[in-house]
């Protein structure tokens, strides 16, 4: 059951000789995303400050990275890689299905309310 | 074969589909709903955020500080220390668990341990984090509709002119013969008092303003085109003081914020508080579990599933503290 570990991460592209040696990569990797956040958050690179999809370019890697970072966090160090299918799909789907619904309805209601207030509490100009 | 043998092996009894006890079945459970639990909290404070997109406060001007190091301009340094103890005491629990795997009780002693230390490292950088965040560094003034004027002024750095702010205790004309006090209940009617004055009023701020030429007033309003806050020509700097301002305000509670919008600093407390909550009782539980093991509890049991189940509710901490991390400090 659970002894049983899958030691390869990347997709096969890198694979671990024990399951330590799995926990210390992955470490490793997670740190190494820190890092890149952290350097990225304090220079804030000018390429990176145009906007994509109504958010700034820089934004969007560090939400990407950080659910990269959540990837692996529930993957390996909670041992959902490890899981039945079954298990895995009713926890992950569920709660991404739940969250992306409730961020989308919170974060377009805030920009509406924000283009009120801004257009001096007109909500159509005909 | 008949359809009957065929329920008999799936509906009869013993079969576990997911193949996982009842105890990490019901953890997962508890985690995806804590999970929605964070993710409305955050979800709210991305409202709030949007709802101000022009008006929030800057992390990495907030969170500037670094223990021991006075005066230095560190963002994002502490809290990415205090990520990096989360996720290292995440990797020694989840070490103690596949020790846990092989039975062997003396390792799972030790990462248990370890993993205990880490979080009360954490908690400490984040009682000090908050206590840094509540008093706050340079102070600011508190405008008749909520909004803030921070002081400060233009200094020549690598050949580019950089707001750099100035701490109002520096520049304020104290006024000795002031004529209000701190009323006391015992002063006056006996069922009303109130809390300490803020250290300076409006006046002296606006007196030292008139005498520094050099100064001038930030709003919180943030330049779209440049991404930083506006600041206020001379004129406008003394107009906009004089006109709005009402309340002098040092570091940030639950009704001001030096840094920008109240509504900032109470998401900060109330997220980070909520998360901080979990760490300590993960502590605890950590702690509890750590006992067990010393005794011998899941020795005897032969199984120990149970540094397992607490391992699951620990990385999920640091999961939340993941996103924490990213729409507070990074974006």
């Amino acid at each position: 059951m659970a002894h049983e570990h899958k030691l390869e991460i990347f997709k096969g592209l890198v694979k671990f000789k024990s399951n330590t040696a799995k926990i210390w990569g992955v470490l490793i990797f997670l740190s190494l995303v820190t890092i890149v956040e952290v350097i990225l958050g304090i220079i804030k690179p000018e390429i990176l400050m145009g906007y994509v999809l109504g958010m700034k370019a820089l934004n969007w890697i560090f939400i990407i990275l950080t659910i990269v970072k959540a990837y692996y966090i529930t993957w390996d160090f909670m041992h959902m890689r490890d899981e039945t299918p079954g298990l895995r799909r009713a926890v992950v789907w569920i709660g991404i299905g739940l969250i992306v619904y409730l961020i989308f309805i919170l974060l377009q209601e805030g920009g509406y309310i924000f283009r009120v207030y801004d257009t001096g509490y007109i909500k159509r100009d005909f | 074969m008949s359809t009957a043998v065929v329920e008999g092996k799936t509906w009869g009894g013993a079969n576990e589909p997911l193949k996982a006890s009842y105890g990490k079945m019901m953890m997962w459970f508890f985690i995806v709903s804590d999970a929605l639990t964070f993710s409305g909290f955050l979800a709210a404070y991305g409202f709030s955020r949007f709802k101000f997109i022009d008006a929030w406060p800057i992390a990495d001007e907030v969170f500037t500080h670094f223990p021991f190091l006075h005066g230095v301009n560190a963002p994002m340094y502490y809290v990415a220390f205090m990520t990096f103890i989360l996720i290292m005491s995440s990797v020694t629990m989840v070490l103690a668990v596949d020790a846990g795997h092989h039975l062997n009780k003396g390792k799972v002693t030790i990462y248990m341990f370890l993993t205990v230390i880490g979080g009360i490292i954490f908690l400490g950088s984040q009682a000090w984090e908050w206590n840094t965040f509540i008093k706050g560094e340079y102070g600011a003034v508190q405008t008749k509709g909520g909004n803030i004027l921070q002081f400060g002024e233009y200094v020549e750095q690598d050949g580019e002119q950089v707001f750099k702010r100035i701490a109002v205790k520096d520049f304020a004309v104290v006024d000795t013969h002031k004529e209000r006090t701190a009323h006391e209940s015992k002063n006056g009617i006996w069922f009303q008092s109130e809390g300490a004055l803020p250290a300076f009023d409006v006046n002296e701020i606006y007196k030292g303003l008139e005498a520094h030429e050099n100064i001038l007033v930030r709003t919180h309003y943030i330049d779209e085109e440049t991404g930083d806050k506006i600041v206020l020509s001379r004129d406008h700097s003394l107009k906009a003081l004089k006109n709005n301002g009402t309340l002098y305000v040092e570091g940030a509670n639950l009704h001001v914020n030096e840094y920008g919008a109240p509504l900032f600093a109470d998401f900060f407390f109330f997220i980070t508080g909520f998360h901080g909550f979990h760490v300590l009782s993960g502590v605890i539980i950590n702690i509890i579990i750590f006992f067990n093991v010393l005794l011998g509890t899941y020795e005897r049991r032969k199984s120990y599933e149970m540094v397992e189940k607490v391992g699951l509710y620990w990385h999920f901490v640091d999961l939340v503290w993941v996103f924490v991390f990213t729409f507070f400090y990074l974006v």
